[in-house]
């Protein structure tokens, strides 16, 4: 099972090794991979279907209780299928639609990669690992949504939705982590064990939150929704696989997991069933009026994952059925459309549903599939999508006192949904040919075959619902209801109201298509309202933070040492004045102190002198010597108090120290006095506020009961243990070898930068 | 500050100099010393023979860039200690010979480790005040 995931990170890790076999005949056998996965997991369909689950559980970070924990059950089983079915023939299209593209082989490297991510996504029993892929897929979007990295606007969609993404990945991870401390477990199969203590505690309402915030983001729900429109810059095949059938339901797959967990409380229902309907009506609404096909699709899949939402906020057995089958039917005819819209991109050059027609006579199969998704989507009979709007409208309507108000939401964004499907998928293929459209001929197989096999699977599996009732549908409706009744899903009710409902969905939604043209006139006017769209409130904030960033950077990092200085030592003033103030402790025993000798008082005489000399001389060299005489007589202190190896250290240092200084200086102008009277009394106040500090915290420390334990403990070790005798050289040596190791890797790293920063200055400087 | 006495000072001084900071390095673990004075000490060595005989000169006499040092160094202090893997102990365990090597005393991982760290701080010094003297 972990292999299974990691082949999609193995796969991108060798692209860049087989960019060439990649580039040229090798793409054809890249689809290989999701294809042997699909195989895979079709393999354990028959024992998902019995009702049994499988647990994978590798051990990874014990001691925080994380571990590579898979648990593979209906829900998964769902997504898993979807993931590398699609990702089949995603791969198998993008062969022919990016050939000859010069980054191709980075494309598949990103592509694997999520493939991978979102695998381990759904298959994740530890809510850690599953934060991890989540992160990882919004990583990988990022790079597949700026694909084109030469076009400023995709670049700017690609950070837009990793922002938006990966701000939300951070209040899941708060949630996460709250639900695990709640729970006392990261293993979501033991979370669910303890369902009830988790809703009662305090914290479940920030759980929630935190969980919403996550999924809401990552399944563009409003107010988040605008960046999905903005990814649709990414190549079709991507559009196709994450933006429709994949990572964009990662939010709902996140929802419907944590509904027996989570679920079934008032805060749960209301929220997704409001936000849900928001961003269906929403969306569906804003899905007529645009007229790029890519646009059109982007909006409809805001609205049809708003659906998903509100289904699994409305919590009942039915609305949680009819989730889980629409979930399959929409990412079966929103591919193939998103597919098409590729294929029709590529052929003509353009999107513009304004322009395009009869592109039938010229693009046969291509049409057949745009058809039979087109019907799929408006929930025509017999295909899948129409099995799918029932369940939808049985469940609005058992929805007690609200059911009227819903069932119209409902019934609402499916005609829009319903035009905007008529629109992308019927409408470029009807209608007379343009004459300059006539000399276009069938792309390659690879291209038309897989939108074919994905309309075609809308229209089996409506015929004969029974094909996966068993196998896919029941176990992902247990997963999502712990004991619910056996589902059975059928084309045909009989006459009821629901088949009413669905009557007049569809006769509405042609209805609004014969009457609605498509024109830029009309897309236009919906751009007023941009104003107010949560977009431009998200771009205002963005700018605010940005300006003050920028603010706060340059106050604190303005680039002149001094002024760091400043703030540091004037921080730590602050500080230590306010700890002092809480009261000091000093006690000196007089009795104690040794009596001062001769050298002693010399050396503290020559110190007074040297800063003397170093504060007032009107000379950079006689400041700098001071200074040497000031570090050689901290020397001497060392060696008095019996500190050798210090003293050596530190006489060496000075000595470089002062070797560096003259360099300098050599090559300074002449010495001058920059800072007025007032900028050097502050300075002169500040250093003796610090300095009168550190000295009476020195002696505060004097005071405390001296703990000898630790240098007891070298002091006794460092010859058995170490075989040396100079305690602190074995101290640096093996007792805190590493520290030692990291160290001289700082170091090194420091020479490099010197090294760097002059020598590339040097080299401009000698270009000019 | 090319004066004869001070030049022909710095051509004893250097050889005596990195001798003694040999001597430093390796009585470091049972006397005052060890690799960090030792490095610096040798580095003050070579910056003197440059201050007395010019950049150049001293680069010629140690043939290689000072920076070539560091990661042999820092190889060096690697090896030692993960050595003790070898042998399944845990990381930078101190491992020793059995008989004390005439003068240089009892050698174990430790001594090498101090090696690396001695030659680190030699790169380290050497690269920087030859790149800031030859750039300003």
């Amino acid at each position: 099972m972990i292999l299974a995931i990691l082949s999609g990170f193995i796969l991108a890790g060798c692209t860049p090794f087989i960019s060439k076999f990649i580039k040229g005949k090798g793409s054809l056998l890249l689809p290989l991979l999701p294809f042997g996965l699909f195989v895979y997991f079709i393999s354990y369909l028959k024992e998902i279907g019995e009702g049994q689950t499988f647990k994978f559980s590798y051990e990874w970070v014990p001691s925080y209780g994380i571990n590579f924990g898979f648990h593979l059950d209906g829900l998964a089983m769902l997504f898993a299928l979807l993931i590398t079915g699609v990702g089949t023939l995603v791969f198998t299209y993008t062969t022919s639609y990016l050939k000859g593209h010069q980054y191709l082989d980075r494309f598949f490297g990103y592509l694997s990669m999520f493939m991978a991510s979102m695998l381990g996504l759904v298959l994740s029993d530890n809510i850690i690992t599953l934060f991890i892929f989540w992160e990882l897929t919004s990583i990988s979007s990022f790079f597949l949504i700026g694909f084109n990295n030469d076009d400023p606007k995709s670049r700017k969609s690609a950070l837009l939705a990793l922002s938006i993404t990966g701000l939300g990945g951070l209040f899941l991870l708060a949630g996460m982590v709250l639900l695990g401390f709640v729970g006392g477990t990261y293993q979501f199969q033991e979370l669910l064990s303890q369902s009830n203590l988790i809703q009662d505690h305090a914290s479940y309402g920030w759980i929630v939150g935190l969980i919403f915030i996550g999924a809401f983001t990552k399944s563009a729900q409003f107010p988040f929704h605008f960046w999905l429109p903005g990814a649709m810059k990414a190549p079709t095949p991507v559009s196709t696989y994450l933006h429709s059938a994949t990572m964009v339901k990662a939010g709902i797959y996140l929802l419907a997991r944590f509904t027996p967990l989570l679920g079934g409380t008032p805060e749960w229902n209301t929220t997704l069933i409001i936000v849900g309907a928001i961003t269906m009506v929403y969306a569906a609404v804003h899905s007529i009026f645009r007229i790029d096909m890519k646009g059109i699709l982007a909006y409809s899949t805001i609205s049809a994952l708003g659906i998903l939402v509100f289904l699994i906020g409305l919590g009942t057995e039915a609305s949680l059925l009819a989730a889980g089958v629409f979930i399959l039917v929409h990412a079966l005819y929103k591919a193939t459309l998103f597919l098409i819209t590729g294929i029709v991109d590529h052929e003509t050059g353009t999107r513009d549903v304004t322009v395009l027609s009869g592109l039938s006579k010229v693009l046969m199969p291509v049409a057949v599939a745009a058809g039979l998704a087109a019907l799929s989507n408006a929930g025509a009979p017999p295909f899948f999508g129409f099995i799918g709007k029932d369940l939808i409208y049985e469940a609005t309507l058992a929805y007690g006192n609200w059911a009227v108000v819903l069932t119209i939401a409902a019934i609402v964004t499916n005609v829009c949904l319903l035009f905007a499907g008529l629109l992308a998928g019927f409408k470029p293929f009807v209608g007379p040919l343009p004459s300059n459209y006539a000399a276009l001929h069938l792309p390659h197989p690879t291209m038309w075959v897989p939108p074919l096999i994905l309309a075609g699977l809308g229209l089996v599996f409506g015929l004969f619902p029974s094909l996966i009732e068993g196998v896919l549908v029941q176990p992902v409706f247990s997963s999502m209801v712990i004991e619910g009744a056996p589902v059975h899903i059928k084309l045909w009710h009989g006459f009821n109201l629901v088949l009413g409902l669905s009557l007049l969905t569809l006769t509405l939604g042609v209805v609004l298509y014969m009457i609605l043209k498509p024109s830029s006139l009309l897309f236009s006017k919906t751009l007023k309202f941009e104003m107010i769209a949560p977009q431009t409130l998200f771009g205002i904030f963005g700018k605010f933070f940005n300006a003050f960033a920028r603010f706060w950077t340059g106050l604190f990092q303005n680039g002149y040492l001094r002024n760091y200085v400043i703030t540091i030592l004037g921080f730590l003033t602050i500080l230590l004045a306010y700890r002092l103030y809480q009261g000091v402790n000093l006690y000196i025993d007089t009795a104690q102190l040794t009596s001062l000798t001769i050298y002693e008082v010399t050396v503290a005489i020559m110190m007074i002198v040297a800063i003397i000399f170093t504060v007032f001389s009107r000379s950079r060299l006689v400041a700098v010597a001071s200074l040497g005489v000031m570090g050689y007589s901290i020397c001497l202190i060392f060696l008095f108090y019996s500190a050798p190896d210090l003293a050596m250290t530190q006489f060496s240092i000075d000595t470089l120290t002062v070797i560096l200084f003259v360099l300098v200086i050599y090559n300074l102008p002449k010495y001058k006095n920059f800072s007025s009277k007032a900028v050097r009394l502050r300075d002169a106040v500040l250093s003796i506020f610090f300095g009168s500090l550190i000295a009476i915290l020195t002696l505060e420390v004097l005071a405390e009961p001296l703990n000898r334990e630790t240098s007891i403990f070298y002091a006794e070790s460092a010859y058995l243990l170490a075989k040396g005798k100079n305690v602190v050289n074995v101290i640096l040596v093996d007792f805190r070898g590493f520290d030692t190791m990291v160290e001289i890797t700082v170091l090194v790293i420091a020479a490099i930068g010197v090294f760097s920063l002059l020598k590339l200055r040097l080299k401009s400087i000698e270009k000019e | 500050m090319k004066t004869i006495i001070f030049k022909t000072a710095s051509t004893y001084l250097l050889p005596l100099l990195v001798l003694f900071s040999v001597f430093i390095l390796l009585r470091g673990h049972y006397l005052p010393g060890g690799g960090f004075v030792g490095g610096l000490i040798a580095s003050i060595a070579f910056v003197i023979h440059s201050f007395a005989n010019g950049l150049e000169q001293t680069k010629n006499l140690i043939k290689f860039h000072p920076g070539f040092l560091m990661p042999v160094g820092l190889c060096i202090a690697l090896i030692s200690g993960a050595a003790p893997l070898f042998i399944e102990q845990s990381f930078m365990t101190g491992l020793w010979f059995e008989n004390p090597i005439p003068v240089i005393g009892m050698v174990g991982s430790a001594l090498f480790f101090d090696a690396g760290v001695y030659l680190v701080v030699i790169g380290v010094t050497l690269t920087i005040i030859f790149t800031i003297s030859e750039t300003l």
